[in-house]
């Protein structure tokens, strides 16, 4: 699949100033050093253009010039991803979405709401909260785009429950690579009408189409909800507990494992205290519901549960200011872990849920047999890890080698344990090496079978998920 | 040493909504919860505990589903919990609130020490603690933000003044009301509410308090009464502002500090 592309020049510039206006596209040498990167450290390139689309036109209208004159396109949201998936590694029009952040309509009857991609997940919520609708999706960087989210199928804390964004997309409409517009699913329910294209974008990560309007699907907002922060002698019993507490009747919303080294850094980085920190390893239980009988008892018969599998005490929190304290430390724990080193890398794997425990006890005697810093926490009720490896003190090179033999050790073993490369951040530039270890050579010619229909002339974000 | 804490139940959120034509706060479907300020109040008296091995007892004046927030108490750890509960006590403002409170402390046995938050989420007076102090005739320390330690007859804490700290040292008995923030409070355990679900919460009467005169209580004892009760007008007066970075610095700074916006600093 290895493309060269049209070399990008003034009269490029001009025919897309001619479509977008001057003051939305921006020569390469004014763009903004943000939109050379994303997340992900140590990936920088520029873009040779910038393109800020306002309507699907406009987009359509800039895929046909570039179809037609063979120049790379990066679609790109806030720019919140982790593994360089909306960095324009081989130059060419870098595609910002974000001022197509409108709000189109809320369906109450259908229970859907159509938006454009540039919306902000923290947006999603608080608009459809008053009309008593929720979307559930809870991925934890709430300044990403919902077009992120869905090029990512992005995860987040209530997948336990809840599934992930994928379940939440009815319908799309997509910008092809040769600028057709084309509208996937709708707002049914149903649909057994031939291939899912509308599931073949989701999670695309922009390498099949640019998403220029979504329809996503809403549940009736849950009105209650209550946390249970449970303290376990260590880190084994408390993660053994999982599946045990998600078989018993009511379902979480979400399942966290949190150790008290990540607390206690949390601590120092907000400079606040966390209600707890006396245990070495925590369970984090949340439940929700239309009415307080129905929590109750969900969350009584989980506190029983943990008392049986070996919980110290099982703390509740039951108010706005408690839950507060404990989830402003959660949402920390990135930043936090962050700010104690130099700098890391992140395996954000998924394995079978009985095999969570297995995987982060492994990923701890990692740190003996490397000699390197590793700190974990993440969705344990869902069997996707967020482990990160510290940098620390050690020099560039010694770094490079030493992340890739942990790494490999990482994706190997979930590769035994029947996992997969990601979770919930997806592949794009950083984990292509990994993801063409784990898939079996005809996956991958069918993916790249794929990716030749929809943009044989590889012009959609290059040089991501595949390995050339 | 034995220690009172007092604390109150309020609405659970702080969008409560008043009825503008009547004034009336709208608690219809509301839930309750524990004043939060009264959480760094029971942490500080937790702490007590743990640290002198203080007996706790937490008092609060309310109806019969005030018992909740008593309950609640046991579940951090608290030892007993009395309950002022009277048709005769409602309608109370802050004067009869301290006057009900401090008769019902007496009864409730002697203290050394007695705990208040700064305020409450529904009321925001910051009143009850200085008076209950007044009427029990005992000193008082309010803004408490840090506690240095307690000898056998005294304590020492840090008073949260706007332009400094001031440290004093009170004998007991005596009232302090503590700053939020003070420490972080611990969440309830379900153990501790296996554990406490049979404690009996004593509740005290007109007629179980020393002073048995109704004129003393509730509305016939509240000299303020509540004329009217009104959200405050929002206003939606916006300036834009167009110049570059130093000019507009300058001039937020002054318009900041010409409506007294900023305050001196410490």
């Amino acid at each position: 699949m290895a493309h060269s592309y049209k070399t990008f020049a003034a009269e490029d510039l001009a025919a897309l100033q001619a479509i977008c206006g001057m003051e939305r596209v921006i020569p390469g040498d004014q763009i903004g050093e943000d939109y050379t990167h994303d997340e992900l450290s140590g990936t920088h390139s520029r873009p040779d253009v910038l393109v800020k689309a306002i309507s699907t036109e406009e987009v359509s209208a800039v895929m046909k010039y570039a179809f037609a004159n063979h120049i790379p396109v990066t679609p790109r949201g806030s720019g919140t991803g982790l593994v360089g998936g909306s960095v324009a590694l081989c130059g060419g029009i870098m595609l910002d979405l974000t001022l197509m952040n409108h709000f189109l309509e809320l369906d109450e009857e259908n229970m859907t709401l159509t938006l454009e991609p540039g919306v902000l997940l923290m947006d999603v919520g608080k608009y459809v909260e008053p009309a008593g609708l929720f979307y559930p999706p809870d991925p934890g960087e709430k300044t990403a785009t919902i077009g992120g989210n869905i090029n990512t199928n992005a995860g987040g804390m209530r997948a336990v429950k809840y599934g992930v964004t994928r379940d939440y997309v009815r319908g799309l409409e997509v910008v092809l690579a040769n600028g057709e517009i084309m509208n996937l699913g709708g707002k049914v329910v149903k649909n057994s009408s031939g291939y899912s294209l509308k599931d073949l974008i989701v999670g695309s990560e922009g390498t099949l189409g640019v998403v220029t309007k979504a329809i996503l699907r809403l549940l009736p907002l849950p009105k209650h909800k209550i946390s249970l922060l449970v303290p376990f002698p260590d880190l084994p019993s408390a993660i053994k507990a999982v599946p045990t507490v998600i078989r018993a009747s009511s379902i979480p919303t979400a399942v966290e494992f949190m150790e008290r080294e990540v607390i206690l850094a949390a601590e120092e980085f907000l400079a606040r205290k966390f209600p707890d920190n006396t245990s070495d390893a925590y369970l984090l239980l949340t439940y929700d519901g239309a009415s307080r009988e129905e929590v109750d008892l969900a969350w009584e018969e989980a506190a029983e549960i943990c008392l049986k599998c070996g919980a110290l005490d099982v703390f509740i929190s039951n108010t706005q200011e408690r839950n507060e304290s404990i989830w402003s430390a959660r949402g920390a724990f990135l930043e936090a872990i962050k700010a104690s080193t130099t700098e890391m890398d992140e395996c954000d794997v998924v394995v079978p849920r009985k095999h969570v425990a297995e995987f982060v006890l492994f990923s701890h005697a990692l740190q003996q047999k490397h000699n390197v810093r590793i700190r974990s926490f993440g969705h344990a009720g869902d069997g996707n890890l967020h482990i990160y490896v510290l940098k620390d003190s050690l020099d560039e090179a010694a770094w490079k080698v030493k992340l890739k033999e942990v790494f490999a050790d990482l994706y190997a073993k979930a590769n035994e344990l029947g996992g997969k490369v990601s979770g919930e951040h997806g592949i794009g530039y950083a984990k292509k090496p990994y993801l063409a270890e784990s898939l079996s050579t005809d996956e991958k010619l069918l993916m790249k079978g794929i990716k030749t229909v929809f943009d044989p002339q590889n012009i959609l974000n290059p040089n991501k998920l595949f390995t050339e | 040493m034995k220690i009172a804490i007092c604390i109150k139940q309020v609405p659970g959120t702080a969008q409560v909504e008043i009825d503008p034509v009547t004034g009336v706060l709208k608690r219809d479907g509301v839930e309750s919860k524990m004043n939060p300020y009264d959480l760094y109040a029971l942490e500080t008296a937790l702490r007590f505990k743990q640290q002198y091995g203080a007996e706790l007892t937490v008092i609060t004046m309310g109806p019969p589903q005030a018992k909740a927030v008593i309950r609640e108490a046991f579940m951090m750890g608290v030892d007993h919990g009395f309950l002022l509960s009277d048709r005769r006590f409602g309608g109370a403002d802050v004067l009869a609130t301290s006057y009900t409170l401090s008769q019902g402390l007496r009864a409730a046995g002697d203290f050394d020490l007695i705990i208040c938050g700064k305020q409450t989420t529904d009321g925001d007076t910051a009143q009850v603690g200085a008076e209950l102090a007044e009427f029990l005739n005992i000193p008082h320390v309010t803004s408490v933000c840090k506690i240095h330690g307690i000898e056998s007859d005294r304590i020492t804490v840090d008073l949260d003044l706007p332009l400094h700290i001031h440290t004093a040292e009170v004998k007991f008995p005596c009232l302090i009301t503590v700053e939020k923030g003070i420490f972080e409070p611990r969440l309830p355990s379900y153990k501790l509410k296996l554990a406490t679900a049979d404690r009996e919460i004593k509740v005290l009467t007109l007629d179980d308090l020393a002073d048995k005169d109704p004129a003393h209580y509730g509305l016939n004892g509240s000299p303020t009464q509540v004329k009217r009760i009104f959200p405050p007008e929002h206003s939606n007066t916006r300036e834009m502002w167009n110049g570059d970075a130093d000019e507009l610095s300058v001039r937020l700074f002054h318009f900041l500090n010409d409506n007294k916006y900023l305050q001196q600093l410490r």
